[in-house]
């Protein structure tokens, strides 16, 4: 692909450690490829700082396929970029322009602290999942498969809700930092299967619970986590989750 | 190259007919009661399909667990990549399925390099798994009425995959994760995420535990207790470019391999017919498009070599349907080490397609036709909504462009019949395992051994060990002497790679390494040409220790430190799969060589001298390594010529 890239300015967020200030620092990038992906365009910064004897910028990163969830980024003040439906892996360059100045945050959220420039902490959400996003049914105690019919309209549904992926950009793009989407996606998985309705009162209450420990803040119905959400979760599940809610806080003996 | 063992190795293989082997052999185990369990601590190393779903068992059973992963959660494991399916002989599509017949296709599949009880093993179990997966909430695909749906991949005649839409892994992965994640909030596992294993801790012959990194602080940890299970995934990077995970390494496996685990068939390796082919040299990884795309896509090249038309331009008298034409049996099905190397040789032929002509086209177009776009999007909606983001091209109206890629790597640590390597009590699962998919992988088989091994097999062989040694084994503490060397070598390792201080960087010396590996190791290989690699591979060594730069400090979140160290043991591991490629003087699945094929270019295996799993000791950087040979026994399926047409 020879011929002539963009050229970009990257206004990149660096913090050395996660007590130390962080501040933005100004990079100039020529002859960028309009096919590389994000990810890759950071990689070949990267390349360059190296050379330059200057640490490389530290970012999340893994499947590079949009399905793992590790990898992050506020990009010009939007959680994976500019893209519908894209994470920042699978964001590429010819979405961009020649001269474009790109502005590179980590996520900002207290839930989320920062580790190093780009990279921060959602061990959080494992914590919310380990309250109670499962269903308790140890290996070896499964009944035939097909003992169990599922609705193919509550298994599509199930399905659209269990397609999170947990990178955490739902929380980023809230100007509470809330992490409702997030919860009620696995909320939303186990109540509409068959196989999360004995503990589905339990499950709302204590992975809400969890929620509100790790210092997520409140949901006010804006919606900016659907729009900024990769894997296209609906706020629906949002609203299924406060029905949950409050039937497990009205109806069972879990409710207090 | 290499020295030979006097004595054949013993794979442990249990007493009996085929299908008792598994019940003799659990007949046999040791166990540990239940009031005893809680008395001993297992660490699980990998947290993909194999590892937590090990964890999530062994803590059921009462076990405590330490689970160890290098992501920021266990969730972000590879397998969450796995698209197409899981197979399992449920015989729900009432089309002749069996245990049997998925056994067969596997041994077949396999090339006869595979362990058959292992396989047959492996098919049993299989509809447990989907039970187990379908009892925690995985959606699966359904029918109208409520019942599991299924679909055909490569290598099978029935239909026997079970699927959630292309995102199978991710909701297998998050099940096993659910699984597990249960089992950290009752306290019974204990979560170490941002952790990279940097050495495995053997007393007296036997493992006792691992040292880590902490990633986010620089700090090495010991970790010990009475078992350690290994589920560190393939070793696919080592070509640089593939469609691994950036982070996927062979640092845990070649760490144990050192302390004396043997690493078995290094150089099968499974290079998957569709993918979207490499545009640029920026290009950090390749992205599979699933197999099961091939059920409904077509694959063709134009008959000219050189026509210029647009691919919906060229009329179907000048299209070549080569799989078709090759294989009418299983046509587009065929296993992916056949599509790759048909693929392979169209380019190379001159009549690949776009603009590098390393390509082929996938094409919708008659599906699409026939069964109209909705079922289509239905199907694959997410696999086409990700070629268009990567190529920024439609597939619904123009054919995809694919090329082969490497994907998995069905060598690793050679393991026994109860997963246990060749040093007591570290026991390997999943894609880090060498024994059930022999020298190539059916498709949605590699999500179905992960499980296997984790809910079904692994939680009653530890306990064998357990049971034989637990009680005699004493806690060791960080100042006890093996513990201290194991500690001390792997904080040596990293100064030395920080003082380096070259000019070069990890990346640009990984990259060479994968050129090198793809150009000679990859899907045809000469034996001169293997020579030279690994000639080139120990030359690159040196360039490495003496010309790699890693910025920054060992105690800190340094990811370039993580990257040069994974890649430094790359390239210790690289020359082992040079000569492991090197001695095998036949073609068998993944592993091709262009000496042994037959006048129509099919792979020639030679069962009189190579019907053996090649299982390396090693012996020091740069020395000849063991081979150690465990004869593969077909005494249930004849060993014969495997034949797709």
């Amino acid at each position: 692909m020879s011929g002539q890239g963009m050229n970009l300015t990257l206004r990149v967020w660096r913090q050395a450690g996660s007590e130390a200030k962080g501040e933005f620092r100004f990079y100039q990038l020529n002859n960028v490829s309009e096919h590389m992906s994000f990810l890759e365009m950071l990689d070949v910064l990267n390349e360059r700082l190296i050379k330059l004897g200057e640490e490389p910028v530290a970012f999340d990163h893994d499947c590079r396929e949009g399905i793992c969830g590790m990898c992050s980024l506020m990009i010009n003040g939007q959680a994976h970029g500019p893209d519908n439906e894209t994470t920042t892996c699978q964001l590429h360059m010819r979405r961009f322009r020649d001269g474009d100045t790109i502005t590179i945050e980590p996520w900002r959220a207290k839930a989320f602290p920062v580790i190093r420039d780009l990279v921060v902490d959602r061990t959080s959400f494992d914590r919310v999942i380990s309250a109670g996003g499962f269903v308790s049914v140890n290996a070896g105690n499964a009944p035939d498969a097909n003992c169990l019919l599922v609705p193919k309209q509550d298994q599509e549904k199930a399905m659209d809700a269990a397609a999170c992926i947990g990178c955490g950009a739902c929380v980023a793009a809230c100007k509470n930092a809330s992490a409702m989407l997030f919860t009620s996606a696995k909320v939303s998985q186990m109540s509409l299967l068959p196989q999360g309705k004995p503990e589905r009162a339990q499950r709302v209450l204590k992975m809400v619970a969890q929620m509100d420990e790790e210092g997520f803040g409140s949901c006010t119905n804006t919606s900016e986590c659907e729009a900024a959400c990769p894997a296209g979760i609906s706020v629906d599940n949002i609203a299924r989750l406060n029905r949950e809610y409050l039937k497990a806080v009205v109806f069972s003996d879990e409710g207090v | 190259m290499f020295k030979v063992a006097d004595s054949p190795l013993d794979g442990r293989v249990p007493d009996g007919a085929i299908a008792d082997k598994w019940d003799n052999r659990k007949n046999e185990l040791k166990l540990v009661s239940p009031n005893n369990k809680r008395k001993y601590d297992v660490i699980v190393v990998g947290t993909g399909l194999a590892g937590a779903s090990a964890a999530a068992s062994l803590a059921e059973m009462g076990y405590n667990v330490k689970a160890f992963c290098f992501q920021d959660s266990p969730r972000r494991a590879h397998s969450i990549a796995a698209q197409g399916g899981i197979n399992a002989a449920k015989n729900y599509p009432n089309d002749g399925d069996s245990i049997w017949r998925l056994f067969y296709d596997t041994v077949k599949g396999g090339d006869f390099r595979a362990r058959e009880s292992n396989v047959f093993r492996l098919a049993s179990v299989s509809g447990s798994i989907i039970d187990q997966c379908v009892a925690q909430g995985v959606p699966f695909a359904r029918e109208y009425g409520g019942t599991l749906a299924n679909r055909t991949f490569g290598g099978a005649q029935v239909s026997r995959t079970f699927y959630a839409r292309g995102q199978t892994g991710q909701q297998l992965l998050l099940g096993a994760y659910s699984s597990l994640m249960r089992q950290v909030g009752a306290g019974k596992v204990t979560l170490m995420p941002r952790r990279e294993m940097m050495d495995l801790i053997v007393d007296e012959g036997v493992t006792r535990g691992i040292v880590c990194r902490n990633l986010k602080t620089g700090e090495m940890e010991a970790h010990t207790g009475h078992a350690v299970v290994l589920a560190t995934g393939g070793y696919g990077n080592v070509f640089y470019l593939s469609t691994n995970a950036k982070g996927c390494n062979v640092t845990a496996a070649w760490r144990c391999h050192r302390r004396g685990a043997y690493f078995a068939n290094p150089c099968y390796t499974q290079i998957h017919p569709t993918c979207i082919p490499v545009s640029g040299d920026y290009q950090s990884k390749l992205t599979l498009m699933s197999e099961s795309l091939r059920n409904d896509g077509r694959v063709w090249v134009p008959k000219s070599a050189d026509d210029k038309r647009a691919p919906n331009e060229i009329p179907e008298d000048d299209r070549d349907y080569y799989l078709e034409r090759r294989y009418p049996a299983f046509g587009n099905m065929v296993p992916r080490d056949v599509a790759s190397r048909a693929a392979k040789e169209r380019c190379d032929e001159g009549f690949g397609v776009g603009e590098t002509k390393q390509a082929v086209y996938l094409d919708f177009k008659h599906a699409i036709e026939r069964d109209g776009e909705d079922v289509i999007r239905s199907k694959y909606g997410n696999l086409f909504h990700m070629y268009q983001k990567i190529t920024a091209e439609n597939p619904y109206q123009v054919p995809m462009r694919i090329y082969p890629a490497v994907h998995y790597t069905m060598g690793g640590l050679w393991v026994d019949y109860n997963l246990e390597s060749s040093v007591p009590g570290l026991f390997v699962l999943g894609e880090a395992n060498f024994s059930d998919h022999g020298a190539n992988r059916l498709g949605a088989s590699a999500l179905m051994q992960g499980l296997a091994d984790g809910y079904f097999v692994l939680p009653y062989t530890v306990g064998d060990h357990i049971g034989k040694h637990g009680s005699s084994l004493k806690p060791l503490g960080n100042d006890h002497p093996v513990v201290q060397e194991a500690l001390e070598s792997a904080t040596s390792r990293v100064n030395s790679i920080l003082a380096v201080n070259g000019t070069k960087s990890p990346d640009s010396i990984h990259r060479q390494l994968g050129q090198i590996m793809w150009d000679k190791c990859g899907m045809a290989r000469t034996a001169a040409g293997l020579k030279q690699a690994a000639e080139e591979i120990r030359a690159l060594r040196d360039v490495f220790w003496n010309e790699v730069k890693v910025l920054g400090t060992g105690d800190s979140f340094n990811q370039n430190l993580e990257h040069a160290g994974r890649l430094a043991d790359f390239l210790e591991f690289a020359e082992l799969f040079a000569t492991d490629a090197w001695h095998r003087e036949e073609s068998c699945g993944g592993h091709f060589r262009e000496e042994h094929q037959t006048e129509d270019n099919e792979a020639r295996r030679d069962d009189e001298n190579f019907c053996y799993a090649a299982a390396w000791e090693f012996q020091g950087v740069g020395e000849q390594p063991v081979l150690h040979k465990e004869p593969m026994e077909f005494n249930e399926v004849a060993l014969s010529t495997r034949s797709y047409k």
